[in-house]
């Protein structure tokens, strides 16, 4: 058998892979692979920055659960992708970067464009690998991809010389991996599946906690089945959106810092709550001495390290979501018999707490103003609740959470653990590649926005018909939302003066949209959906509007506040 | 789980991890990004070229070395994590002493003191002498201790390395 070059084994084994994508960006450490990669078939998107092209990678990954794959040049263009590698981390989406890097005899050098990357890396990856010679590189990618996907799924990095990707080796894929020290726990035990039966068969009043986890396994099916089975209410993180049907009757909306009212009250009044597939994030919990102090709790959780993390819980279950809960279905059989004698009366307790605070905002305003939450329904009402919703971080990314309905997994995509601004545009673009059929919309606020704004040039390049929904109240919302409640309204660096969007939209070749009445929203929206291009809508906000409900750092979730001036407190 | 004291105690960790570059920095980062420090920290290959094992030393309460060591095990190329403080286990560390010996009186003294440690002289000069010492713990602060008054000039010593009893070993593994 011939030989290959290092760079053409990378391809070979990225079609092995099954890759079909790959986001970056070029330079003098990857030219090779560049090179080669023009004739292979394999897409690659040129984006304008290499962080941009892990958001983008991120999208592709998110919307599909197939692994993003990125390929970015050494030194400044590796150090770039560092805030896509934590944020996939996070939030256990599977991102390869590749990197290139100098030569092997240079390396340690202070080398043109030369930076440790392997140990910048290390504390915001799952894992990460330098091949040291082309012939370890198959075997390496190999296990690069079992590594990323496999288990609580993450980021990797895989750190190429150029002298590893411009010299040559037999090419062989290996079939499969063997790690002695790395095997991922998916399958429930027996008897802690019993146990978590027997109390979800007694509880009086259960909740379903359940976070990203399920959306990563595949396991939406199998929580719709055992939460109508049992008729168990469920609440999602905002990881979970999706995982569970935003329009179902047992549906409570996501949890924590903004969630529901009824949400966080059902919590802290529950009995039973079986976390699946979630962490008890700090944004959930809030207080965590006063955390649902009269439950008794069930964690479904694939990563032994969540356990007990945040929390003791009364009966772990490590293993893969879809398996537990296919577990616990398979114990409790078609028609369990279980305490249903107060159910009804727990579900309309729920409703109570639903009718004396639904979640709702002031429409009008003296101004005529445009409320920003009624501009997220109004997406919601012209796409009929089908479209992939992508977002930014801050306020504009919890009311895209609070008020559009999310029937499918992978349909809400956003930054949730690390909290990225500037992830939604490019992760748009990530959404779209994968799912070119599938409306794509970018809830933005005028700040995350400008963050990877360079990325309208990427859109236009590719043809993207990304469609981009800026909510914009001229500051740093969710920042300026903390300074009027809680730092006596001192704006400190959060008032910004902006370019004019649909200028700047035109400058890119690409349509552009202002609203700031309701009847330009309405045609705007129309007009936008109707486009077959990329389209910027800038919507002109009410720039006092704040984020409802809200519990404030330190309080317990149920003491949430409802408006700015009437603090809501638990009864 | 059943109760345990939540005081901070010493804890004797045994890691076998893949014998590859990165490995230990992998270990560090790890614990010194939660903000702990290693007492103390020794690495070395094993019967097996494939494998190292990774001793080290970390004060903390039970819920976070219980914490830490999930943590450790999550890492790719760990094998096994075995903390040996819940275990029976002998601990072995190395300690070079440099003392001072003019005194023909003293430098009897201080031959008798090796006698009784089981020390080794490893470098003698007219006004010094520099000893080896292997134990445990106790062992060596015991004999520091007696060796402070002679006037210690320099000192330098290993990690502290780890093993199981054997029966302990054939209970584990049974």
């Amino acid at each position: 058998m011939s030989k290959l070059s290092g760079a053409e084994i990378l391809i070979e084994c990225w079609k092995k892979e099954g890759v079909e994508v790959i986001f970056g960006y070029p330079g003098a450490a990857t030219v090779d692979i560049h090179h080669h990669l023009e004739t292979s078939g394999l897409r690659f998107i040129l984006c304008r920055h290499e962080q941009a092209a892990v958001h983008a990678a991120e999208g592709y990954a998110r919307s599909t659960g197939r692994p993003g794959v990125v390929l970015v040049t050494s030194g400044p263009g590796a150090t770039n992708t560092i805030t896509g590698l934590a944020g996939a981390n996070m939030d256990s989406v599977p991102v390869l970067v590749f990197s290139g890097q100098v030569a092997r005899m240079l390396i340690g050098n202070d080398a043109f464009q030369e930076v440790d990357i392997v140990g910048v890396s290390r504390p915001v990856t799952k894992h990460n690998y330098l091949v040291l010679s082309t012939e370890e590189l198959a075997t390496t990618v190999k296990e690069a991809f079992y590594v990323a996907t496999s288990g609580r799924p993450g980021s990797v990095l895989v750190d190429l010389p150029k002298d590893v990707i411009s010299g040559t080796s037999q090419f062989s894929y290996p079939k499969k991996v063997e790690l002695r020290a790395y095997r991922p726990h998916l399958t429930p035990h027996p008897r802690q599946v019993a146990k978590a039966v027997s109390l979800l068969k007694e509880a009086e009043r259960p909740v379903i906690y359940a976070g990203g986890g399920v959306i990563s396994s595949g396991a939406s099916e199998e929580l719709i089945k055992l939460a109508e089975l049992l008729e168990i209410p469920v609440t999602t993180t905002l990881m979970g959106l999706g995982g569970f049907p935003g329009s179902h009757r047992l549906f409570l909306g996501m949890l924590g810092m903004h969630g529901l009212y009824r949400a966080n009250m059902a919590i802290q009044n529950a009995d039973l709550i079986l976390a699946v597939g979630a962490r008890f994030d700090d944004r959930v919990t809030g207080a965590l001495n006063l955390f649902a102090k009269g439950a008794t709790f069930v964690h479904i959780d694939v990563d032994t390290t969540s356990i007990h993390k945040i929390l003791d819980v009364d009966v772990p279950l490590v293993a893969d979501a879809r398996q537990a809960l296919s577990a616990i279905l398979g114990a409790l059989g078609e028609a369990p018999s279980y305490n249903n004698v107060n159910r009804p009366q727990w579900l309309s307790r729920i409703d109570a707490w639903n009718q004396e605070a639904p979640l709702s905002y002031e429409k009008d305003s003296p101004d005529g103003a445009i409320a920003p939450q009624a501009v997220v329904e109004a997406l919601y009402r012209h796409t009929g609740g089908r479209a992939v919703i992508v977002t930014e971080v801050g306020q504009h990314q919890m009311w895209a959470a609070q008020y559009y309905l999310y029937d499918r997994p992978r349909q809400f995509i956003s930054s949730g653990g690390l909290g990225v601004m500037g992830f939604g545009l490019p992760a748009a673009i990530g959404a779209l590649v994968a799912r070119p059929e599938s409306m794509v919309i970018d809830i933005a606020g005028d700040g995350s926005i400008l963050m990877n704004i360079q990325e309208l040039a990427t859109i236009a390049q590719e043809g993207l018909p990304v469609k981009v929904a800026i909510l914009n109240n001229g500051s740093l919302g969710m920042v300026r939302q903390w300074q009027e409640l809680f730092y006596g309204g001192r704006y400190a660096a959060t008032i910004l003066k902006n370019p004019d969007f649909v200028t700047l939209a035109k400058a890119f070749g690409i349509e552009g949209y202002m609203a700031q009445t309701y009847d330009q929203m309405d045609t705007v929206i129309e007009k936008a959906l109707a486009s077959p291009g990329p389209v910027i809508m800038d919507f002109k906000v009410k720039a006092k509007e704040l984020v409802f409900p809200m519990v404030p750092a330190g309080k317990a979730i149920d003491e949430m506040l409802l408006t700015s001036t009437t603090p809501k407190h638990k009864e | 789980m059943e109760p345990k004291s939540d005081s901070p105690r010493r804890h004797t960790l045994a890691l076998q991890v893949d014998n590859r570059p990165g490995v230990l920095a992998r270990v560090t980062t790890l614990i010194s990004g939660r903000g702990f420090n290693i007492d103390s920290l020794s690495v070395a290959e094993t019967m097996d070229p494939e494998i190292s094992v990774i001793t080290l030393i970390i004060t903390g309460s039970p819920k976070i070395i219980a914490q830490i060591i999930k943590q450790l095990r999550k890492l790719i190329n760990i094998i096994k994590v075995t903390d040996l403080s819940e275990m029976d286990y002998v601990e072995r560390q190395l300690i070079m002493v440099r003392v001072k010996a003019e005194d023909p009186a003293l430098r009897s003294e201080i031959m008798r003191l090796c006698e009784i440690f089981r020390a080794k002289i490893i470098d003698v000069s007219h006004k010094t002498f520099t000893l080896e010492i292997t134990g445990g713990n106790d062992k060596i602060s015991a004999a520091l201790s007696l060796l402070t008054p002679f006037g210690i000039e320099e000192q330098v010593s290993t990690g502290l390395t780890a093993m199981t009893r054997s029966a302990q070993r054939q209970r584990a593994l049974t």
